[in-house]
This record gives C-alpha cells, sequence and structure tokens, in this order.
C-alpha cells in the first residue's frame, strides 16, 4: 500500500498548531501557533514523539522545512531576515 | 502544561557568548563513548535520552553540566529499561570510594 | 586527570570528580561487567570521534570553491561527496548543504538541545551548546554574528536555521575575495568550524 502523499507542497502557506500537551514534542515553543510556508518536503522519518518512549516510530510523518519571517515571529527585526525551521506535518494546518 | 526547560529559543534573559572551549575530561569522553555505543547497540534512542533531559528538574537542567547531563539520562534511561539499578549503581560508587580513599 | 587505573587497567574516577563523572564510571564497568557494551565497543567510539573534525568540512568546502561540478554534486547530495572524498558521513540521516552568497548569510543552531554534523565536523565548541547560542540565535542572529566579528549590511539575508529533527545542516561558506591563487589546502586553512556553522565567514585570503 503506497504510503500518503505529503499533505504539503514548497510554497504552500501553513501555521502551525499550538500544542501544549506531554510528551518529547520537537516543535519549538517560539514557533506555535506561528504561520510560515514550506520551504522544502524532506520525506518521512520516524515520529521522534513515539520513538522517545521505546516505541517504534510509526507510522512516518513527513518532515518540513518550514520558513518564517524573523519580523512575524519577533516583531522587530530586518524584513528580508528569515527563520527555518524542522516541522513535521501532524504540526502543521493549512493558511490563508 | 508550559514549555519545556529545554525549549529555549528566544527567551530573555541570555547575555554574551562564552567562546571558551574547555578541553574534555576523560569522564566526558567516557559518557560520550558510552552514550554512542549504547546507540550503536541499539539499547537506546536518541529522543528517548532527550527524553530523559526534559524530564529532569529544572533546576539541575540548568545547573548541570552538558555531560552530567548526558550522564543522568543514560542513567535514567538505562534504570527505566531495567538494564541498571540505581542501587547497584550506588554500590559500584560505593568502591570505588573504598579503594581511592574518601575525601 | 583525576583517574587511577586499576588491575584491568580500567580509569576509576578519584574523590575530587563530581557526582555524575564518578557515575560514568560505575555505569560503564557494570555495563562491561553484564555484557551490555564492551570495552572494545568503548574505545571504538573514542577512535571514530577523534578522527573526526572541522578538517573534513574544511576539505568539502575548499573543494567545492575550486571544482564547480563538485559543488554541485556535494549541494545536490552532500553525503555521497563526502563518500568521494573518503569522509564517512553514513550516520547523517539526511545531510543538508546551505550555500552562502553575497545576499544570503545562512546559521545553524539547535535550540531544543544541541544538534550537530558530528559525523563531519566532530563535537560541537561549547559556546553551540550553550544556553546564551541557543536563546540568541534565532531571535536576534546579527547580534550574534557580530560578537564573532561579522556585521552585515541590511540587504544581506540571514537564514537562521533551528535544527530540530534528523537533516544536518552545514554551511557552504562565501569564498573570500583575493583568493585565486591559491590551492585548495591553503583554501581550506581559511575555513573555521565557525564559518561552517555560519557565526562567521571564513578567514580572509593572507595578505602578501
Amino acid at each position: 500500500m503506497n504510503a500518503s502523499a505529503a499533505k504539503f507542497k514548497p510554497g504552500d502557506r501553513v501555521k502551525v498548531r499550538f500544542e501544549d500537551r506531554p510528551g518529547h514534542l520537537r516543535t519549538p515553543w517560539y514557533v506555535r501557533g506561528k504561520t510560515g510556508w514550506v520551504e522544502r518536503v524532506y520525506g518521512k522519518f520516524l515520529n521522534p514523539e513515539s520513538l522517545a518512549f521505546g516505541r517504534d516510530g510509526l507510522p512516518k510523518k513527513t518532515l518540513y522545512l518550514v520558513a518564517f519571517n524573523q519580523c512575524d515571529l519577533w516583531g522587530k527585526a530586518n524584513k528580508a531576515d528569515k527563520l527555518l525551521v524542522d516541522i513535521y506535518e501532524h504540526w502543521l494546518d493549512p493558511a490563508a | 502544561m508550559a514549555r519545556g526547560h529545554h525549549d529555549v529559543g528566544g527567551l530573555p534573559g541570555a547575555g554574551p557568548i562564552d567562546q571558551s572551549q574547555h578541553e574534555l575530561s576523560d569522564w566526558e569522553i567516557l559518557a560520550d563513548a558510552v552514550n554512542q555505543a549504547l546507540g550503536a547497540k541499539g539499547i537506546k534512542r536518541t529522543d528517548e535520552m532527550r527524553r530523559a533531559r526534559e524530564e529532569m528538574d529544572s533546576a539541575a537542567y540548568r545547573d548541570m553540566t552538558y555531560y552530567e547531563r548526558w550522564i543522568a539520562s543514560i542513567e535514567a534511561i538505562l534504570i527505566e529499561k531495567k538494564i541498571l539499578t540505581r542501587e547497584e549503581i550506588d554500590r559500584k560508587l560505593a568502591q570505588f570510594d573504598s579503594k581511592w580513599g574518601e575525601p | 586527570m583525576s583517574t587511577a587505573s586499576d588491575e584491568h587497567g580500567h580509569d576509576h574516577p578519584k574523590h575530587e570528580l563530581s557526582h555524575y563523572a564518578k557515575r560514568i564510571y560505575a555505569i560503564r564497568d557494570l555495563l562491561v561487567e553484564k555484557g551490555v557494551i564492551s570495552e572494545k565497543d568503548i574505545q571504538c567510539q573514542v577512535e571514530y570521534q577523534e578522527a573526526r573534525s572541522p578538517a573534513n568540512g574544511a576539505k568539502l568546502v575548499a573543494r567545492a570553491w575550486v571544482e564547480p561540478a563538485f559543488k554541485a554534486r556535494f549541494i545536490a547530495d552532500p553525503k555521497a561527496a563526502c563518500a568521494e572524498m573518503g569522509i564517512d558521513a553514513t550516520a547523517i540521516n539526511e545531510f543538508v548543504v546551505l550555500e552562502n552568497t553575497e545576499r544570503v548569510r545562512h546559521m545553524v543552531v539547535c535550540t531544543l538541545c544541541s544538534c550537530y554534523p558530528r559525523p563531519i565536523l566532530g563535537r560541537p565548541p561549547d559556546w553551540y551548546k550553550s544556553f546564551n547560542y541557543r536563546q540568541r540565535s534565532v531571535v536576534e542572529p546579527r547580534g550574534v554574528m557580530s560578537e564573532f566579528g561579522l556585521e552585515l549590511p541590511d540587504n544581506v539575508e540571514v537564514r537562521v536555521h533551528d535544527s530540530t529533527a534528523d537533516i544536518r545542516y552545514i554551511v557552504l561558506p562565501l569564498r573570500p575575495a583575493g583568493t585565486d591563487g591559491l590551492s585548495q589546502a591553503d583554501l581550506a586553512k581559511l575555513v573555521t568550524r565557525d564559518s561552517m556553522i555560519g557565526v562567521m565567514d571564513p578567514l580572509p585570503a593572507v595578505p602578501e
């Protein structure tokens, strides 16, 4: 059976979920709830949230390089500067 | 819930970056090698170690040095997996103290 | 060193080591006694780590500077390019090269822990693992670069990568001006570890 295709493609605007739950979460606090765009689709990786508790990390999750404008994250910043974070698909929703 | 003590990106109050470099002690090199060896044998996963450090006492997390945190998480995971017990580690340490003398 | 050898040649801690420093010796002894890992396993890892250093990255960068075809291969498939040069990058799950240009500079951090391309560059420097770097690099990268001596004009874009997953990043720094005549070996000397993390540019060409 074919693994599900990536939900997002480069250029798609995405909003990071603001989740606040126990466990080993690899989405930094400072991007939760923020909107950026997909730069790259890295493919599927074992889920660290599961691996961290001795489980098998399945199903694999698609990992994206998500870019943010620094001024959207912090207010005052050089207008051209960007911040890029590797974020798993289950943390992302489509944004307008 | 709140942000984890390890999740420090953007936290205020940081100072200048200390660019000095310390030469690794024998025990730090050993901690590094034991960690890698456990991983190479599939005994533990990197994410288990990270999770153990995230579960540490927050004050201890900030106060401990980098490799001390690694050792604490190696111990926590080995105990969690019932490969070692805290008691036998303590007993082994007591043997060192009796061999090499109390402070 | 604060250790003493026993009859098996194992180093053991003297009492002045910290609580956790002593514990790793106890843990090591117990793991070996129980056959969980062997002394040879540990020694292999020590040697593996010792063989890794920024010199590997410098060689890759210097060759990329002089050979456009290699540079293209290095960017497209960094692990294969490493293998070409006898550098073992197999431990990296996915390896990405970030190319600096006149208009763009990259900087790499792991705010959550200390992810770093160890199989290529060796262990990260203490400062990379420090709270101050992890806290500040994402919010004020230009301030951090300034501390390392790099001042960038406003029209250069700074792209900070927070390495939160299995991707390992290395910066391909911009070749310094006035280095046309230099050999790859001499170019490699300009490629500092810190320029491959992205907090500074490579060293300038040594004046005549």
